[in-house]
């Protein structure tokens, strides 16, 4: 009778303890939440990456998640210092964000290393997918080659064949005029000058002359953050848009709009891949978004936070264990993507997510009706043209696998 | 006019032997203790830059020099260090020899450059030619630009002893530094260290006493640089990283914060100050916006108050000299 | 159409006139540090975020109390001038009597406080401000198009310039502070208060760069780093002026300015570290600066 009781007691014990065997998992949102790129990414996307645990609800699935957040002052080494530590000491399984390319490929090495996932959100290097691609790490939300592709190719279809680069002189700015170029010309364009304008550098007005001076029909801004501000802010009063020269964004955000104010940005054409104010479902998210970040509009970027934590969470359920990156990656590649910011969408054997960017026009003042209403559609870009052909990558992981 | 570190002359005590050897003592065992508490990237870069910071001490503790630029030693030796690792496939023990000669040519043309100015002059030149380095350092392609040289390997030393293990890496790191330390310790205690310390307190004297100050002060300019370099080729291997934040103006000013918190002109000074200012920012990083306003504040509080540093407060209290 | 080293001699002169525009921001920044260093023996590495404060500022009384431009051209100076003065009780008398470097290190800390305050404040990515609508649009002058407002840039930075060069260089005011800096002791026996005119003379350097802020705010980007971007080279501007020239520190700004712009016509990758080769080789030459006195 005894025997039966404890018997009972210890089966009833290990079925509990089977039933809460839960998987921990730790998320860590590495960026920019003091600097240039605060905006585009940094507190904003904390709130976008507990927003998408909530919405998952972890408990269901047998999951338990946390989140940490660093702030990586856009530096490498600090970058690399925070994913090093994340992955040894604090148990983190997977980073995501890194809104700056230097950052992002050395976060790529470390998690490479570590066998930990990397999804990044915020970073522009096409690298990623390109000759850095791992099978750890998976591009998300955008990439030089999509802003390239975008901007240049719809401006060459629609008139603007004759193009002025401004380039930030460093590799990322050269890295956007190449492939931006490279789109001109194999649409029939042709690029009559460029001047390389060395990093933070407040007047370009010398150099807003040499463009106006070349007549060029389109003045290409490769170049972000504060300098294209700078760039758009003076042209406006250099009258180059009057003129009837127009700028193209090759690196533009929502935020960057806001800042500008639509009189001296209107006009300006970039390419985006999520706008809050294009459907219901992005405005519903925006709407909880702004709850904790209150005055200001989400980005591409934050969407991006969003939708790829989800989808991670779901393979980590799927899989139960986030030990393994390579793993979850695999599975994440495996499994078709799906929420209510992208839709439906996939990720390719090269770590490049797969969706449709658009075109976008920055609205007149009087075309506003609300705050925050700044983009016209005017095309949109298909999920199979947008990004770099698989071919043309040079990513090893699919090479390998042929 | 020399920055005068030194208001008062501490009472020794003990010797100055004695209790140097002491403090020597508790820094080894808190060192050989340190790395099973502590993350040991963490303390590896703490070292490398409690290096930096001694060599720069060098200068402005014991000749009274205020460089504004040290930063190009230690950046460029930094990428000299990746580069030869990682393009070159040099062995770590080559690399820091190679990158610890290129940040002594260096030394040796900024030195010839700046050393006959002294005083503001003296660091608004360093300062100048800092910004040339990095802007260099920008446009070269070896260095990467903005992505810096990532990925570096930190090989097996002499061939045989493998460094990708953190506690191995350690180990060397900590036998470099020492070395670097114990030779600083050499210099200063030493006749040319006399002269040295002759010419922060009184150039003009020393001059007419018949002593070449020019060729005094250029030595100990390349020596500080040279040291410097290795601080910087070490932190090259330890990270696998050299980037465009060594090369950068902010970095000169760091090594100032840390020489001023721990102590200028004092030898445990920078070490203490060093590991301060790398535990502070760490520890800063999840509140990354609050990190420039409690340098600021460092600063200010030093200078108002604090102007001995940490140690040469407690070096004046216990009246020995740290 | 003359062609001066295959640049249209038309596109040279739109150039040189730019030049000239950028050559008066750092005109007055150069003045107001020239105007500290050679009355107070005071390196104030926080000038940039003192015209950091100064843009914002107007930012601030456009957006809170409606002041416009030309209240803030008025108003800022005396604003950021008060804190300057501030500063200098507080802070910069505790240490007159130590080596100048110290003031250098004291001065750059509170350049970081005061750059880390705003950054948590108001964020990175800059505020807009517009171009006052009096000065709007511009004419086309032939050779290049030039906005109303680079224009009234120029002309009032040299005003400003000249006046303040001919208040200390002329006037019996600026004979008494130029006095000072060369005997405290002797004029403070005359009977003139040296501590107060040390501390006007501080605020007046610090309302110079708040100026400028305000100046620069419709055409720069307002944000908390725009300070410290530009401090470094407007350091080598005064250096190589001469550390206590007035007239150095105005014609070295407007002439670096000049020579800035045409190296971002040949060389534009050069253009940031022209001014600091330039700084080096003076030095070399003359230690003083061009227009300095004793070193």
């Amino acid at each position: 009778m005894r025997t039966a009781a404890s018997l009972a007691v210890a089966l009833t014990a290990l079925m509990m303890t089977a039933a809460h065997a839960q998987v921990n998992v730790k998320i860590g949102v590495m960026s920019d939440m003091s600097g240039l790129y605060a905006d585009l990414g940094g507190p904003g996307s904390v709130v976008a990456a507990k927003m998408a645990v909530d919405d998952f609800n972890p408990a269901a699935h047998g999951l338990k998640v946390d989140i940490v957040s660093a702030d990586m002052l856009n530096k490498p080494d600090v970058g690399a210092n925070i994913a090093r530590q994340w992955f040894d000491v604090d148990h983190v399984d997977v980073i995501v964000d890194v809104p700056n390319s230097g950052v992002a490929l050395a976060v790529n090495e470390v998690a490479r290393e570590k066998n930990k996932v990397f999804l990044v959100s915020g970073a522009a290097s096409s690298d990623l997918t390109g000759a850095k691609c791992s099978p750890d790490t998976i591009h998300w939300t955008y990439d030089t080659w999509m802003l390239a592709n975008g901007t240049g190719k719809a401006l060459v279809k629609t008139g603007g064949d004759t193009w002025f680069f401004i380039t930030a002189d460093y590799a990322f700015g050269h890295a956007l005029e190449r492939d931006t170029t490279a789109v001109i010309v194999a649409n029939g364009g042709k690029v009559v000058g460029s001047v390389n304008v060395p990093l933070n550098n407040a007047d370009f007005s010398s150099f807003l002359l040499q463009a106006q001076q070349s007549k060029a029909k389109i003045i290409g801004l490769a170049n972000a953050g504060g300098d294209t501000i700078n760039s758009i802010k003076q042209g406006s009063e250099f009258g180059i848009t009057a003129g009837g020269q127009h700028f193209a964004g090759l690196l533009v955000f929502v935020s960057d709009v806001n800042a500008l104010g639509l009189k001296v940005a209107q006009g300006l054409t970039l390419t985006e891949t999520w706008y809050w104010d294009m459907n219901d479902a992005n405005r519903a998210w925006t709407k909880r978004w702004q709850a904790e970040r209150a005055g200001k509009f989400p980005t591409m970027i934050h969407a991006g936070v969003y939708s790829a934590i989800t989808h991670y969470l779901k393979a980590v359920a799927d899989l139960k264990s986030a030990a393994d990156g390579k793993a979850v990656v695999a599975k994440m590649k495996e499994l078709p993507t799906d929420d209510p910011l992208f839709g439906k969408g996939t990720i390719r054997a090269d770590g490049r997510k797969i969706h449709p960017a658009y075109l976008f026009e920055v609205k007149k003042p009087e075309e506003s009706k609300y705050p925050g209403d700044y983009y016209n559609l005017r095309s949109t870009i298909p999920a199979d043209e947008a990004f770099r052909p698989l071919k043309d990558d040079n990513c090893p992981l699919v090479s390998a696998a042929k | 006019m020399a920055m005068a570190v030194d208001p008062a002359l501490p009472k020794l005590r003990n010797g100055p032997e004695r209790s140097l050897a002491a403090a020597f003592a508790v820094t080894l065992v808190v060192f050989a203790a340190a790395p099973f508490v502590l993350y040991p990237v963490f303390l590896m870069q703490a070292l490398c830059f409690a290096l930096f910071a001694c060599a720069f001490n060098l200068l402005i503790g014991y000749v009274g020099l205020l460089s504004f630029g040290h930063a190009m030693f230690f950046g460029w030796a930094s990428y000299v260090a990746a580069h030869a690792a990682k393009s070159w496939g040099f062995p770590p023990e080559a690399a820091l020899l190679f990158a610890t000669l290129c940040a002594a040519g260096l030394g040796v043309v900024a030195g010839g450059i700046a050393i006959r100015r002294q005083g503001i002059y003296f660091a608004m030149i360093t300062l100048a030619l800092a910004q040339m380095m990095y802007f260099v350092a920008l446009r070269v392609p070896f260095t990467g630009g903005e992505d810096g040289i990532q990925n570096v390997p930190r090989g097996r030393l002499f061939g045989v002893i493998d460094l990708s293990n953190d506690m191995t890496m350690y180990v060397f790191v900590l036998v470099v530094v020492l070395a670097g330390f114990l030779f600083i310790y050499r210099i200063v205690n030493s006749p040319f260290g006399e002269v040295l310390k002759a010419i922060r307190e009184n150039e003009l004297r020393a001059v007419s006493l018949g002593y070449k100050t020019d060729r005094y002060k250029l030595v100990a300019f390349v020596l500080s640089a040279t040291l410097a370099g290795l601080a910087g080729a070490l932190k090259a291997l330890v990270l696998h990283l050299a980037s465009l934040t060594d090369v950068y103006w902010t970095m000169s000013g760091e090594v100032v914060l840390m020489t001023l918190v721990g102590g200028l002109g004092t030898l445990f000074g920078p070490v203490v100050g060093a590991f301060l200012i790398v535990a502070l920012e760490n520890y800063l990083a999840s509140f990354g916006q609050w990190v420039l306003v409690i340098q600021g504040s460092i600063f200010v509080v030093c200078v108002l108050a604090f102007r001995r540093g940490m140690i040469g407060e407690l070096g004046n209290a216990l009246r020995i000299k740290l | 159409m003359v062609e001066i080293f295959g640049i249209p001699s038309q596109a040279l002169l739109g150039q040189l006139l730019i030049g000239l525009i950028n050559g008066s921001f750092y005109a007055l920044l150069s003045l107001g540090l020239a105007v500290i260093f050679g009355m107070l023996n005071i390196i104030n590495f926080s000038h940039g975020a003192q015209y950091m404060m100064g843009a914002f500022a107007a930012y601030l009384l456009l957006q809170y109390l409606g002041l416009n431009y030309w209240g803030a051209l008025l108003v800022v100076p005396i604003l950021v001038g008060a804190i300057g003065i501030l500063i200098e009780r507080l802070f910069l008398r505790h240490i007159r009597e130590l080596d100048h470097l110290y003031g250098l290190i004291l001065t750059f800390g509170l350049a970081l406080i005061i750059e880390g305050l705003f950054r948590n404040y108001f964020g990175s990515s800059g505020k807009p401000y517009q171009i006052p609508t009096a000065l709007q649009g511009g004419r086309n002058l032939g050779f290049m198009y030039l906005p109303n407002y680079r224009a009234w840039v120029i002309v009032f930075s040299l005003a400003v310039c000249l006046a303040t060069w001919f208040v200390i260089e002329r006037t019996r005011l600026g004979s008494y502070l130029r006095a000072a800096t060369e005997n405290p002791a002797l004029v403070r026996a005359f009977g003139i208060n040296v501590p107060r005119m040390v501390t006007l003379t501080y605020g007046f350097g610090v309302a110079l760069a708040a100026l400028a802020g305000v100046m620069a705010a419709p055409v720069y980007n307002v944000s908390p780093q725009m300070g410290s971007d530009l401090i470094i080279v407007v350091f080598a501007v005064v250096v190589i002026g001469g550390m206590g020239s007035i007239l150095g520190a105005i014609l070295t700004g407007f002439g670096l300015g000049v020579i800035e712009g045409l190296t971002k016509v040949f060389f534009p990758e050069a253009s940031s570290t022209v001014i600091f080769v330039i700084m080096a080789v003076v030095l070399l030459v003359r230690p003083a600066g061009l227009f300095g006195r004793t070193v």
